[in-house]
């Protein structure tokens, strides 16, 4: 059994008569010679980990992190105020992504997804929208399945590093595997699913990886968040029946294509981009002056 | 092509910021650990590269010692790992090196128990993943994908295999077989990588068996 492009997942899952999530868990199943019951009770365990870091990271203040200070913290602090703009849902997103970023900053516990500088979109775009929606648990460890065959067939086509494809296949990924899954817990098809990943990634394309000193710190956890709500605008989208029109197999090899054109210098180097501006570079020389072997 | 693990994609589970410079570190340190079969007392600890140059920023030296400690990529206790290397007795001085044409996130662990002392070279290959390159200056390459049985013994015919005539015995396939050596003659290296795990038994045996110098089993990881 073999998941290597959202095309084939999809055919899969219409010779199998099976969902989405059970195409994916039979898959891991398989690849790991063990039963479907042993992959859900890690998925589950895998969900626990992501409420536990949206939770811990709110209430974190940055203390072991470099640059950013309790940016969970921050933002539920002044919605309690009536600081912002936007409903609950938007609000929720942003918060939960920011907080599972700080907290991945900080030496906290997270789930990387697909890698942790991303940690915070799928936490933060799944978990809001799954307390809008009132889903099950169940729910949302199916969804998390979603999340997995997105990333799978992202994987098998394409960079899901910073280093080989710059951000947009990180967040850019992270965004599209957010936004399968949530046209999946709000009913949508298995084709809209893969409809609304592309919209994602479509949005992300081009994104540099150019992080302050080589931290995932700046600009990486509040990029989080905003990858988080665009994969909810990506998810809207596709629901409302408005095509990616290139399909989501297309759309990842045309981001690998943009990752190889990309400069060595915006490839997680932090040689170009914010990391060598003026102020980046005066961050950078603050942070090694204070360590250096 | 290996088929794609769901978990590395939802996961792994581990404690922050990178999986590369952190999460990978940890498994570096652990792996040295188990092959050393005993706790750590003293690690001399060299940094190559991408390592060196951004080690702060990740935590790289504060994970080595987590996985120095026995502790896996998603323990908590990661943080605390300076510390707890302070009560635990674990002397560790931090080094730059340069290691030559290797990976970029590159070490080097010389560690030293109670009873034994090992040197491992490997690298964080990113995602979490890594690659221990050398053991005590034996060029290997191991990822912790399976559970490896390694020894040092005297390179004469037959060794090999009486080693793997007793991990027959004990009904454990191997699936990969490396075997090295400095000089003719002299002290060789096995590498095994097994399907099944490695019972303490099959340890004592190996280890009874003329011309084996040392046995270690590590778990995959």
């Amino acid at each position: 059994m073999e998941i290597s492009s959202a095309q084939g997942l999809l055919e899969l899952c219409e010779s199998h008569h099976q969902s989405l999530p059970e195409v994916v868990a039979a898959y891991e199943a398989f690849r790991t010679n063990s039963s479907v019951e042993t992959v859900w009770t890690e998925m589950e365990r895998t969900l626990e980990v992501m409420r536990t870091s949206v939770q811990n990271g709110m209430k974190d203040r940055g203390d072991l992190a470099h640059i950013i200070k309790g940016y969970g913290y921050l933002f539920k602090e002044a919605d309690a105020k009536g600081q912002l703009l936007g409903g609950e849902l938007f609000k929720k997103i942003i918060l939960y992504s920011l907080s599972v970023g700080q907290y991945n900053a900080s030496l906290g516990r997270i789930v990387a997804c697909p890698t942790a500088g991303s940690c915070g979109v799928v936490p933060g775009a799944l978990l809001a929208v799954a307390e809008e929606l009132g889903s099950s648990d169940q729910e949302v460890v199916d969804s998390l399945f979603v999340v997995g065959g997105v990333g799978i067939v992202s994987a098998a086509q394409g960079p899901i590093s910073g280093a080989e494809g710059g951000c947009q296949a990180e967040c850019g990924v992270a965004s599209a595997m957010a936004a399968g899954a949530i046209t999946y817990l709000a009913g949508g098809t298995p084709d809209q699913v893969f409809q609304a990943a592309s919209l994602a990634l479509q949005s992300h394309l081009g994104l540099v990886c150019d992080p302050l000193a080589s931290l995932v710190e700046v600009p990486c956890v509040t990029r989080n968040a905003t990858s988080a709500v665009s994969a909810v605008v990506a998810a809207n989208m596709a629901l409302a029946g408005i095509p990616a029109v290139i399909p989501y197999d297309e759309t990842v090899v045309a981001m690998k294509l943009i990752g190889k054109a990309l400069p060595e210098s915006l490839r997680e180097t932090s040689q170009g981009g914010l990391a060598t501006t003026p102020t980046g570079k005066r961050i950078y020389a603050e942070m090694r002056a204070k360590h250096s072997l | 092509m290996a088929r794609i693990s769901l978990f590395d994609i939802v996961g792994p589970i581990m404690v922050g910021p990178s999986s590369s410079h952190t999460a990978g570190a940890v498994r570096l340190g652990l792996a040295t650990r188990r092959i050393l079969g005993e706790d750590v007392r003293k690690a001399t600890i060299s940094l190559h590269g991408s390592f060196a140059a951004t080690y702060w920023g990740h935590r790289t030296d504060v994970a080595l010692i987590a996985g120095l400690l026995g502790m896996g990529m998603a323990d908590k206790r990661i943080p605390q790992a300076l510390e707890l290397a302070q009560a635990r007795g674990l002397d560790y001085s931090f080094h730059s090196v340069n290691l030559g044409d290797v990976h970029p996130n590159s070490v080097e662990i010389q560690a030293h128990g109670e009873h034994g002392k090992l040197t491992v070279r490997g690298a964080s290959i990113g995602g979490g993943r890594i690659r221990l390159f050398s053991i005590d200056g034996f060029e290997v390459s191991v990822d912790g994908t399976y559970t490896v049985l390694m020894t040092k013994h005297r390179d004469e015919p037959g060794v090999i295999a009486e080693i793997t005539r007793v991990l027959a015995l004990h009904g454990i396939n191997i699936a990969f077989l490396d075997v090295s050596r400095k000089m003719r003659g002299s002290e060789a290296m096995l590498l095994a990588e097994t399907d099944d795990p490695i019972p303490t038994e099959v340890i004592e045996h190996v280890q009874r068996l003329p011309g084996v110098l040392m046995v270690r089993s590590l778990p995959c990881f």
